[in-house]
């Protein structure tokens, strides 16, 4: 052995560099609020965006899109696109047929007859939305290939555009897929695990109230700062490829491109750099990156692609879009007897990775934190000449929560109680956990009562209501509006036997690593991967608290399928929740075995040793120490170690949750409505999460402030309309309206503490939270504030016009909506039941 | 997105760039602040085969005193129109709607000029300069002429300038004595263009409204002077005179329908927004 290798010389090497050695660990990194360290570096710019990276030889890939919603092909001609100066390659659909796959991946088919129609790359038969890929363009900058999209020659044979899920479904629509005989993607029925909900409420005889609404979730486009981009570099000689890509899941997106293009998985390397924002939208398997690597293929020469805003609201997934029929029975006391949802959830053309699964995993949360008899779920997914949707921050969760919190107000109001109380009534007690809900899941903990009380106390809800009432009394102009969310999420996806149960492609594992420095530094590889939400920092005070080691001390490896090779990616709230549980576990396996090594090095029995931050004592001698650094160096050199034992302090661990977590809350909005222009100004928000054990309450309340802006954008400003010829007319920015600081009310944030009991770190997620919770209780907060004018519902976003036109309209314009039936009256789907004792409003 | 390729040219005086637009032909567009232009050419919504660029010329810039009224270079950036003291003691109005134009970062490369030049109905200054009874200079080879502000807006995004002339300069009458203003810009979020914008200017004379100019924002192809209302307003002492004067402020407009609102919403919060905004600059509160 060389010197180098002496452990003593290292440490003298250490001894005499004092910035090498390091410091003690303090203590209380779990729930510290640190700054995040990875700030530094994305505010100065010194960061490795997907669209920074330049290769030798790299060339450009331009998409041309189809400017229709729905047409055949008949035509495509690159010829003059090949004669530009500048242009290395142009390729149609056809020229890539038979190499671009026989279709990109939908990994969740959500029932056994969905159908799955062909997906490819560029279109090769018909455009199906506008966007579509149609050719691409390859050459030597972003400007020539942009310039010779334009002398690409494509004819078209216009179809009808599917615009209208319900006009989609109609008996003679046209078809956005012919082959399919239908634009019915599927029917997914979910009885519940409890009593048949028709029978109940027929049961309940005279003592039942049935309120229902039919509620729209405007499509969304989901905006991260980035858009997406991917850089393909191959080594032709060995058929090897990189991929760099603007991706949530490098994991399960190296899985689908091999599985997609024949290219083995283990030829092919994909790494997330610096991503900036997903917000579920780049958690899927794009055509752009698998159109770059048969290219970058096929060429022998690295591309790239990067998308522009406009593209990006076309061709990236949109949000929502759903149309949900809502029924609520219950006694006349308001205790809820049973819930029927009927779903109408907008595909898109074409199903992407996850777009069936997204509607259907609102069925479980439908039924909320309420106790009820019956539950019936359905959903039809509906295929449209409109972009794809996917998931988009909750997916499905905020759209079961809206419509939930929206018709417990409406029920209130029926029944002449105040919401809250009736909430009260119906939710599951703190001392009933864990509880069963009837849509099939076991909630582990909770306490809606702590929350709720914390949140009226920083609300003045007394203080609001009394205002409310001069305000109504006085007729002023300006109305107050108080609305109520008490929401909660299942996080922390998931328990991979459930995702099986459902039909996913995959499980919901988290993969970690631990591994010690020789200098007592500490190196963490996590399956999670960043893309804004602040790893680096949570993930070092995790391992830090464990190992005892400074925060400073670590450093987090992730997002790239060569150095982080095992993982199932980041989406669902589940970073935290899976993979920093993971970590935790990974570190646990590391201490064990430091143990050993410090108990054999300080010559006492592994049992009489204890560790408490970053220190191995021996009971009752406390001049016999070693710290953990200690340890890892002399592991390192491996002069001295128990009999057998390997050489490393690393570890790996996987873990695969039990349940999922359920963090809840309270939001409480108050809104004043200007009723000469209708403009909506949020007065108040306050907010109480209980998202379990917090590692980072700093990171915690940027989640949450971030979360309540979109969830506050969905209430009020952001809608993705489309023409009747299927055009997306808030194609950029100017017209789809993100809202930013000055449009946003102060938050007024806290929190309960309920730990989750199904993981070791009591943690729940925070991701989704606020977005969730937000739209309901803004929006109740308007239709509160309406009420008087007769109101009870606003569609979304409630723009100034939209409430003027509620207020001062002459009817037609209201978007009053649903019946009311008392006693035992039918309950069918049809609006208005034929009953004396129904009531139109 | 990527624009089409273009030439471009960036001259150091007027002199210079009335050449150069004169050179550049037909199909030359001068670059003020870029703040309408580029977007237009990065979706390839305009091809012009040369960017005239005045960035570079010093003479455009900046706001002087010439008698009874202050001169504003038309290169002179939002920012620094915000924060000029002649236009904070002369034109008050003028400063209060440049803080509402878009975010600071569009302020802080946008031009008054630009802006005005650009005639889109929906900015914020066009209003501003109608109701002040701006005056706009323009120079090409034949030489400076000036056009007041209510000829110089034709049709949406047309002007009075011909294809060979520079925007130059804008004067603006120096308002003096009793006037309040107020601009009230109505939109959906803070960094978006006005669904209707309302400047008013007021000057009150022993408690009654005594002379008014009322510009309005987005209610028409071209900004709109709401001449009905100010002559109703003459007299006016209270509030319910004002809004009853702002009743006619939609009269004669043909204002846009299209996702930001309907024409009709528009023309009510016209009048809504009229009887606030002279209310606010008579000093009359409820």
């Amino acid at each position: 052995m060389t010197e180098q290798l002496d452990a003593g010389l290292v440490a003298q090497e250490i001894a005499e560099h004092p910035d090498a050695l390091s410091q003690p660990y303090a203590g209380g990194e779990l729930g510290r609020g640190r700054r995040r360290k990875e700030d530094a570096k994305l505010v100065t710019g010194q960061t490795n965006w997907t669209d920074n990276i330049t290769l030798p030889g790299l060339l450009h890939m331009a998409v041309l899109r189809s400017p229709m919603a729905h047409a055949t092909i008949v035509s495509v001609d690159v010829s003059a696109a090949l004669e530009m100066p500048g242009v290395i390659a142009a390729y149609s659909g056809a020229d890539l047929a038979d190499v671009m796959g026989a279709s990109m991946p939908c990994a969740w088919p959500v029932t056994p007859d969905m159908v799955s129609p062909v997906h490819t790359p560029l279109a090769t038969d018909a455009v199906r939305y506008v966007g579509d890929g149609v050719a691409v363009v390859i050459a030597r900058d972003r400007y020539a290939a942009a310039d010779a999209l334009e002398a690409i020659a494509v004819e078209y044979d216009q179809l009808p555009a599917v615009v209208d899920m319900e006009e989609a479904l109609a008996e003679g629509a046209p078809l956005v897929h012919e082959s399919a005989g239908t634009n019915k993607c599927f029917l997914f029925d979910f009885p519940g695990a409890g009593a048949d909900y028709a029978e109940t409420v027929a049961g309940a005889g005279d003592d039942v109230v049935v309120v229902k609404r039919r509620f729209i979730q405007q499509r969304l486009l989901p905006t991260p700062m980035e858009p997406r981009g991917v850089v393909v570099a191959p080594i032709a000689a060995a058929d090897e490829f990189t991929m760099y890509s603007t991706t949530q899941i490098p994991h399960i997106l190296r899985v689908m491109l091999a599985l997609t293009t024949g290219i083995p998985e283990h030829k092919l390397r994909v790494v997330a750099p610096d991503v900036g924002g997903g917000f579920g939208a780049k958690l899927n398997v794009y055509a752009e990156e698998i159109l770059a690597l048969v290219v970058a293929r096929k060429l022998g020469r690295p591309i790239k692609w990067t998308e522009s805003r406009s593209e990006n609201y076309q061709a990236t997934t949109h949000g929502r879009g759903q149309i949900q029929d809502i029924e609520i029975a219950a006694s006349k006391d308001g205790t809820i007897l049973g819930l029927k949802v009927e779903l109408l959830a907008d595909m898109g053309a074409y199903l992407q990775l996850i777009t069936p699964g997204v509607p259907v995993l609102g069925a479980f949360m439908f039924p909320a934190i309420y106790k009820m008899k019956a539950y019936h779920f359905t959903c039809t997914g509906v295929f449209t000449t409109k972009t794809p949707t996917d998931a988009y921050r909750g997916a499905g969760r905020p759209e079961a929560t809206f419509a939930i919190e929206r018709i417990m107000d409406e029920l209130a109001a029926e029944l002449g109680r105040d919401p809250m109380e009736l909430r009260k009534q119906n939710w599951i007690k703190h001392e009933e956990f864990p509880y069963d809900m009837i849509a099939g899941l076991t909630y582990d903990s909770g306490n809606y009562e702590a929350a709720t009380e914390k949140a009226e106390k920083m609300f003045d809800m007394a203080g609001l209501r009394a205002e409310q009432a001069r305000r109504r009394e006085s007729k002023d102009p300006v109305q107050l509006g108080i609305g109520i969310s008490t929401f909660t999420e299942m996080c922390g996806l998931a328990p991979s036997r459930v995702l099986g149960s459902l039909s996913y492609g995959a499980g919901g594992w988290e993969s970690a690593s631990i591994r010690m420095l020789p200098t007592g530094k500490v190196e963490v590889v996590s399956g999670a991967t960043p893309h804004g939400q602040g790893h680096h920092t949570a993930w070092s005070q995790i391992v830090a608290d464990s190992l005892g080691v400074p925060f400073e001390d670590v450093e987090l490896i992730a997002g790239d399928t060569q150095s982080s090779p095992k993982g199932m990616d980041t989406y669902g709230s589940r970073s935290l929740v899976v993979g920093g549980v993971a970590i935790h576990k990974a570190t646990g396996k590391v201490l064990e075995k430091a143990k050993r090594i410090a108990a054999h090095l300080l010559e006492a029995a592994e049992g009489d040793v204890e560790f408490e931050k970053g220190t191995f004592t021996v009971k009752g001698s406390p001049e016999a120490s070693l710290t953990i650094q200690q340890v890892a160096l002399a592991t390192f050199a491996a002069h001295n170690l128990p009999d057998g034992m390997e050489p490393s302090l690393d570890s790996d661990y996987v873990y695969d949750p039990e349940n999922f977590s359920y963090p809840h809350g309270t939001h409480l909005c108050a809104v004043e409505i200007d009723t000469e222009t209708g403009f909506t100004k949020i007065r108040k928000y306050v907010c109480v999460d209980d998202i379990g054990k917090i590692v980072n309450p700093v990171i915690v309340e940027g989640q949450i402030h971030g979360g309540l802006a979109q969830g506050i954008a969905q209430a009020l400003y952001e809608e993705a309309v489309y023409d009747a010829e299927g055009n997306l007319t808030t194609g950029s920015l100017v017209d789809y309206l993100v809202p930013a600081a000055p449009d946003l009310p102060h938050f007024d944030t806290g929190r309960t503490e309920t730990p989750a009991t199904s993981n070791p770190l009591g943690v729940k997620g925070v991701g989704e939270a606020g977005t969730i919770a937000s739209t309901p209780a803004v929006v109740n907060a308007v239709v509160d504030a309406l009420r008087p004018f007769g109101i009870n519902d606003i569609q979304m976003p409630a723009t100034p016009e939209r409430v003027w036109r509620a207020v001062h309209g002459d009817g037609a314009d209201r978007a009053v909506a649903g019946t009311v039936a008392y006693g035992g009256t039918s309950t069918g789907s049809t609006a208005g039941a034929a009953s004396s004792e129904s009531e139109a409003l | 997105m990527i624009p089409a390729q273009f030439d471009y040219v960036a001259p150091t005086s007027i002199a210079e760039a009335i050449t150069a637009l004169g050179e550049a032909g037909e199909d030359a567009k001068i670059l003020a602040g870029g703040q309408s232009l580029i977007p237009v050419l990065r979706l390839r919504l305009a091809f012009p085969t040369v960017l005239v660029d005045l960035g570079r010329v010093d003479e455009l810039r900046g706001v002087s005193e010439d008698g009874a009224s202050i001169v504003i270079g038309a290169m002179t950036r939002h920012s620094d129109v915000l924060e000029d003291p002649l236009v904070k003691q002369y034109a008050g109005l003028l400063a209060e709607a440049t803080a509402t134009v878009a975010d600071p970062a569009v302020r802080h490369r946008g031009t008054f000029g630009g802006a005005l030049a650009h005639a889109d109905p929906a900015g914020d200054l066009a209003a501003v300069a109608l109701a002040l009874d701006a005056e706009l200079v323009a120079e090409g080879p034949g030489g400076r002429r000036t056009i007041a502000a209510k000829d110089f807006f034709l049709d949406y995004l047309e002007t009075a300038l011909s294809p060979d002339e520079i925007l130059a300069a804008v004067r603006i009458p120096k308002l003096e004595g009793s006037w309040g203003y107020r601009y009230e810009k109505f939109n959906r979020v803070a960094q978006a263009w006005a669904i209707v914008g309302v400047a008013a200017a007021v000057r009150m004379d022993g408690g009654s409204v005594a002379e008014s100019r009322i510009g309005l924002t987005n209610m028409g192809s071209v900004p709109v002077r709401a001449s009905a209302v100010e002559s109703a307003l003459s007299g006016a002492s209270d509030l319910a005179a004002v809004r009853a004067a702002a009743q006619s402020a939609a009269d004669g407009t043909n204002p846009p329908s299209d996702l930001g609102a309907k024409a009709d919403y528009r023309q009510h919060l016209a009048k809504v927004l009229t009887g606030r905004a002279v209310a606010a600059a008579a000093g009359l509160s409820s």
